[in-house]
């Protein structure tokens, strides 16, 4: 807990030692709270300068689908909120292939650019990061 | 939590002063806001409000301080860019007390 | 790394997507609803035990226990830790990662 109340204080004491956090994101936008959790915690987590990656795999693909509209369930539709971690420079968005080809869906239905990996390239990037935050 | 009168509406807002819904905003609000902080808003803040509401409107967030610095910077020019020019706009924090101005939501992660 | 599972695999697809991820040599460790996975004479157990060819099994025994789940029926190599076996798990494995 220490790490995310006292991440600035944890930076001086380290030296600023840069880690590696996986966000990793498998829930669908809205039945659930999953997604809107991890977005936030990466937004907060941008302003430690850590080094941080995205992945989106099984239903967290359908976070990223264009055409989002929920003024009609009355909920707030943060997809365009995606587009907006290049500016908190965080442009490490990893997709994965087989789950996005199960579900019918190309790089083209996705509200921003990301790279498609495999499940194997996905596994081996998860197990060299310091940090691996589920959602 | 609060209410602030507005032109002769009652408009909500959070225990710190933010506007509990995005749809009440009006330019008046923000002058309003303004001068119970005894401030008397220039073109040079509205251009900083109007940059937030576009940004919200784009992104559905507030953007963190640093964010917004290099963002102004980038729209507005580097002597526009810069923490000190925005901090003398805003000396409560540009983000805090020009998204409240802005009638957007406190940006996330800030305390 | 160590995998952690708390879904039950008739229920969700949460250990097929970590079964995807787990590289050889990596761990996984079945909590809560996940350690119905760990029991003998289900259709799971087969995709199990084949994955148990290149990455090791645990499960968490106070979970069996309150689901009054059989200890005997557990997978064979399976092995059965206590909260305490949990935590030197994570400290072995260092990151974990949590298949919710």
């Amino acid at each position: 807990m220490s790490e995310v109340t006292g991440g600035v204080e944890m930076e001086e004491e380290t030296g600023g030692t840069v880690k590696k956090f996986m966000f990793v994101n498998r829930k669908a936008p809205y039945g659930t709270i999953y997604a809107l959790e991890a977005l936030e915690v990466v937004l907060i987590s941008a302003a430690f300068d850590q080094d941080v990656s995205l992945v989106f795999l099984d239903d967290g693909v359908y976070q990223l689908k264009k055409g989002q509209h929920t003024k009609a369930v009355d909920m707030k539709n943060f997809s365009p909120t995606y587009r907006a971690l290049e500016g908190y420079d965080i442009d490490k968005l990893y997709v994965e292939k087989e789950s996005l080809e199960q579900r019918g869906l190309t790089p083209d239905d996705l509200v921003v650019d990301v790279q498609v990996l495999s499940a194997d390239e996905i596994s081996k990037l998860m197990a060299e990061q310091d940090v691996v935050l589920s959602f | 939590m609060g209410t602030i009168e507005v032109n002769g509406k009652v408009l909500e807002t959070d225990e710190e002063g933010y506007l509990q819904n995005l749809s009440d905003w009006s330019p008046e609000v923000a002058e309003y806001m303004a001068k119970q902080d005894g401030l008397e808003l220039t073109e040079n803040h509205w251009e900083v409000i109007n940059f937030l509401r576009e940004y919200y409107e784009e992104y559905q967030i507030a953007p963190a301080v640093r964010v917004l610095t290099k963002a102004i910077g980038k729209k507005l020019g580097p002597d526009k860019g810069n923490s000190k020019y925005l901090y003398e706009l805003f000396p409560y924090g540009p983000a805090k007390q020009a998204c409240k101005y802005a009638g957007l939501p406190k940006p996330t992660g800030c305390v | 790394m160590l995998h952690t599972v708390n879904k039950s695999p008739f229920q969700t697809r949460t250990l097929e997507s970590c079964l995807r991820h787990a590289l050889p040599g990596s761990a996984v460790l079945l909590i809560e609803d996940g350690v119905y996975a760990a029991m003998q004479g289900t259709p799971i157990a087969d995709k199990v035990r084949a994955a148990m060819e290149q990455v090791r099994f645990y499960v968490l025994g106070p979970d069996l226990e309150a689901r009054g789940m059989d200890g005997d029926k557990v997978i064979e190599g399976i092995e059965i830790v206590d909260y305490g076996g949990f935590v030197d798990l994570t400290i072995e494995y260092g990151t974990v990662q949590s298949w919710l």
